[in-house]
């Protein structure tokens, strides 16, 4: 082979029409097909094709070196130009201009050699301008990206025509944008920038007059940037004009992978403009980047190497330090993929002269699977100085590469903090419904709805308040009831459900998640502990809701809520078995043991809650549910049906906590299997109830509960003191089916009523709690304040 | 809700000071400069007892009538102050810890930044974006 000295624009040229042709990336080309098209779109004759391919020796060898295909393109040159071929004309033409390509993506190819001779000579500048202009932008984009002067092009997909780096020659380049407002401004910066970038940091080019463009030579990358430029000018808007037809041209040179990045290209492309999009050619060319300095693709480029690899680019430190704060999402001191195509992508773009973005672009962020792609917004125009260019917007983070997608789900750390918090949800959940399998006794219970208990500190205060009032009967619950503070105890510390290990276990779970709310605040996290704890009690109801963190709902009406939800569910079963297991009161006799059962639930729901209001309301709820009792019970006899679970269940529970509960619950347990579970919630709206004067309504319910004891007997053994002193005094009451619904609605009603009076004292009880908290807080300023005085 | 915040290296050399501009930008640089003193004091008494478990929030270093002078001290002997005026009394103590927590957590990115070095002037665009943030709450 000859000596062949190119200038530097052939230079770049030529490396870049050797990188699209390198397919496989040995740095010889075969004669395969891309040389074939490649000099078939030189317009030559064939026979000329064949003498160039003699004369510089790829015949010998059977394939083309770089040595050989640059003598090549320089013999095309000077046929092309109409000078005879010589080896020795190789040297000795002197202003030679580039070898055009003409076919399909050769346009592009005419188009960097119209550019590249642009740089050199001027002359066919305008021509193949002109020629040029026709093209889309997307062209000029690919012209933008001179050739890559590194000679390592990283063809990813080789695309067609495009493959020729244009140079990116700043006038033909402005021509472009001018005629082309469209997104190819976008794309030819990126593309430029990219090439650009690379250019400096191999060899720094002066090569045109034109500065940045012509000085920035595409890496190889770009020409693959510019296949997908082709490809993307269907979907995308910024190349606009011929992009039709250089995607047609495109295509049928275009590979597979080319095809698909199109169709990944389209996926990508949205409606909004967005100039820092990374085309799929840069992106393939940063992965490959990437892939030098860290082979696993899922893996992390330390921050000292890529400090190393980016000042390879000459920017100001400032600028890189800029850079670095945009593209490091996580700020973790290292950078992922995405991270590192964002840093990339900038970079070329400052290289090209755009200013930095002050918000990472929107395109450029690392997809999250949480975030919304569209969060941001995506830099506009302004930024780089465009005006008015529509710039197509693809959202960047969509994966060009499914892989890549992949990977940085993968790699990304947010991804396995919500992984691992649904994890552990489902886990919880998991427990809980283990739990209420175990709950329900009832086999006629049909669902298992657990009733859900707000597990809060009132219910502390709920059963000191149990504890304080029945602390005096010498029933069996007194005994269970003096056992029960310290296990309530551990239950409000315990935010969790009617079942310690569930209660633990979600309460884990729920604390995860708000470790992922990344709320530090403890007390948020016990709220949403307490909060959650009945929840997975709900769960394991058929429809398992939701689990729900009530951060400050704990005890506020959603106490009522939940008891009416879990009235409704008649899914009292396993709270009624959690409850059981609570206070692990001791079994009751039979009138005991329905309203115990419902008590014990009640209270310790309602324990905390009626606690404190018990001054205040105990007496009232005792004394309407003694009234309603009666009353309902005629009303219910009279009017009402025996309803469904729900309400059986809701009454059982109101029986609990109230003493009139434990008759209701009696009526209920004939048929209602449920009311344990409902006997749960409602104990706990109950709880306040039987807090209040025991002895009142402990007579009434009495009366009541004679009918109702069958159900009572139901519900195992009770939390309350309150209740275990209702019960106890009861007599056994004969089942009565005839009256069970009477009373069924009778207990039902009276527990609704119980249940209100409840939950007003728990709000109540809720508001004074917080005026305390705001004196301390209040407190505790001032003697803030006060202290740094004392080192003075 | 600062009139001026400032970041001091260990040496006790400023690494970031920024005031609001509309006031006399020297007597706050002195004011974070004689607050050094009382962060010494502050930091070397505390050390005593409670070794490495120092609290990083100092609270208020010196009231004086204009304004007021808060301290927040890293692991790393990097101080923060926040110089607050006085007429804004509905500035909570927790407030001011939550503004030295921003800080704090500001910082730490920009020391994560390769092309930062420790010891130079922090000259992040993100960090500058924060105190402002802070200071303009003051108005």
């Amino acid at each position: 082979m000859e000596s062949l000295t190119l200038s530097d624009v052939e230079q770049k040229y030529y490396s870049d029409l050797f990188a699209y042709c390198d397919t496989d990336n040995t740095k010889k080309v075969a004669s395969n097909g891309r040389v074939l098209d490649l000099f078939r779109a030189a317009q030559l004759p064939s026979e000329v094709v064949l003498q160039i391919t003699e004369l510089c020796g790829a015949t010998r060898l059977g394939h083309f070196g770089r040595s050989q295909f640059y003598i090549a393109l320089k013999l095309i040159a000077i046929a092309q130009s109409g000078l005879p071929l010589r080896v020795e004309s190789l040297n000795s033409v002197k202003d030679l201009p580039l070898p055009r390509f003409v076919v399909g993506k050769n346009e592009a190819e005419a188009r960097h050699a119209a550019l590249y001779q642009d740089t050199d000579s001027q002359g066919l500048y305008p021509a193949s301008a002109a020629a040029v202009m026709p093209r889309p932008p997307g062209r000029g984009l690919q012209n933008k990206k001179a050739p890559p002067v590194e000679p390592q092009p990283e063809p990813t997909s080789p695309v067609v025509s495009p493959d020729q780096s244009p140079p990116t020659s700043p006038p033909s380049w402005r021509k472009h944008k001018r005629q082309h407002s469209g997104g190819n401004v976008d794309r030819p910066p990126v593309v430029a920038a990219a090439g650009a970038v690379w250019t400096q940091f191999r060899e720094p080019q002066t090569v045109s007059a034109e500065g940045m463009w012509a000085s920035h030579s595409p890496p190889p990358p770009g020409q693959e940037s510019w296949v997908s430029f082709t490809a993307d000018t269907p979907p995308s808007s910024t190349l606009p004009g011929m992009h039709p037809s250089s995607v047609q041209e495109s295509t049928t040179i275009r590979t597979v992978a080319s095809a698909a990045m199109t169709n990944e290209i389209q996926r990508q492309s949205s409606g909004y403009d967005d100039p820092w999009k990374i085309t799929d050619e840069q992106r393939q060319y940063y992965i490959n980047q990437f892939k030098t300095i860290q082979p696993d693709l899922t893996g992390f480029i330390p921050g000292s190497a890529a400090k190393e690899f980016f000042t390879k680019s000459k920017l100001p430190i400032l600028e890189l330090s800029h850079i670095w704060e945009l593209s490091d999402f996580d700020k973790d001191g290292a950078l992922t993929l995405d991270e590192f195509c964002a840093a990339f992508h900038l970079v070329v773009a400052r290289k090209n002269g755009y200013d930095l973005p002050e918000k990472l672009p929107e395109s450029l962020m690392p997809k999250l699977i949480d975030l919304d792609d569209s969060a941001e917004v995506p830099e506009q125009t302004a930024d780089v100085g465009y005006s008015g260019s529509p710039v197509e917007v693809t959202p960047n983070k969509s994966p060009s590469m499914p892989s890549l997608n992949q990977a940085w789900q993968e790699m990304n750390p947010n991804n396995e903090q919500w992984e691992t918090f649904s994890e552990r949800s489902s886990s919880s959940q998991t427990l809980t419904q283990f739990d209420s399998n175990i709950a329900p006794a009832d086999p006629d219970t049909a669902i298992v709805h657990p009733v859900p208990i707000r597990m809060t500190p009132s219910k502390i205060h709920m059963q000191e308040m149990e504890l304080k009032r029945t602390g005096s009967d010498n029933n069996h619950p007194t005994s269970p009831l003096l056992t029960k503070p310290p296990e309530l105890d551990e239950e409000a510390k315990l935010p969790a459900s009617m079942k310690f290990v569930a209660a633990n276990t979600v309460g884990e779970g729920y604390s995860s998640s708000d470790s992922f709310t990344s709320d530090p605040e403890p007390i948020t996290r016990q709220r949403s502990q307490s909060g959650t704890s009945p929840e997975p009690l709900k769960v394991v109801a058929p429809p398992p809701p939701p689990p729900r963190p009530h951060p400050t709902h704990s005890r506020s009406s959603s106490l009522d809520m939940n008891r009416t939800f879990a009235a409704t569910s008649a899914a009292g079963q396993a709270q009624a078995s959690a409850i059981a297991y609570l206070p692990a009161v001791p079994p009751r006799p039979l009138p005991t043991q329905a309203a115990p059962g419902a008590a014990a639930g009640l209270a310790t729901t309602a324990a905390a809650t009626t606690t404190a209001a018990a001054t205040t309301s105990p007496q009232q709820i005792p004394q309407q549910p003694n009234f309603a009792d009666f009353s309902q019970f005629q009303a219910f006899a009279a009017s009402e049906q025996p309803s469904s679970l729900p309400e059986v269940d809701k009454h059982s529970e109101v029986e609990k906590a109230p003493e009139g509960a434990g008759p209701l619950r009696t009526v209920k347990s004939d048929g209602q299997v449920d009311e344990r579970a409902s006997a749960s919630v409602n104990s706990a709206k109950g709880a306040s109830g039987p807090i209040a004067p025991p002895p009142k309504p402990v007579r009434r319910r009495l009366k009541s509960e004679d009918e109702l004891r069958p159900e009572d007997e139901q519900h195992g053994p009770q939390k309350s003191n309150v209740i275990a002193a209702v019960l106890s005094t009861q007599p056994s009451i004969p089942r009565s089916v005839g009256k069970d619904k009477k009373a069924i609605q009778a207990s039902i009603r009276r527990n609704k009523e119980t249940n209100t009076v409840l939950a007003r004292l728990n709000s109540e009880l809720q508001q004074q709690l917080k005026d305390l908290l705001e004196e301390r807080i209040s407190l505790e300023v001032q003697l803030e304040q006060l202290r740094p005085f004392s080192h003075l | 809700m600062a009139v001026c915040i400032a970041v001091i290296a260990k040496e006790n050399y400023p690494l970031y000071i920024r005031s609001v501009p509309t006031q006399n930008e020297l007597k706050f640089h002195y004011t974070v400069h004689t607050s050094l003193d009382v962060v010494e004091e502050k930091i070397s008494a505390v050390g005593k007892s409670l070794g490495d478990q120092r609290e990083l929030y100092l609270g208020l270093l010196y009231p004086t009538e204009d304004y007021k002078v808060y301290g927040y001290v890293t692991n790393s002997k990097v101080k923060f102050v926040i110089v607050v005026d006085s007429s804004n009394t509905s500035l909570r103590d927790n407030e001011i810890r939550s503004m030295f927590r921003k800080l704090h957590n500001t910082f730490t990115d920009v020391m994560c930044n390769p092309f930062h070095n420790p010891g130079d002037t922090i000259q992040s665009k993100a960090f500058d974006g924060i105190v402002s943030g802070m200071m303009v709450q003051s108005g």
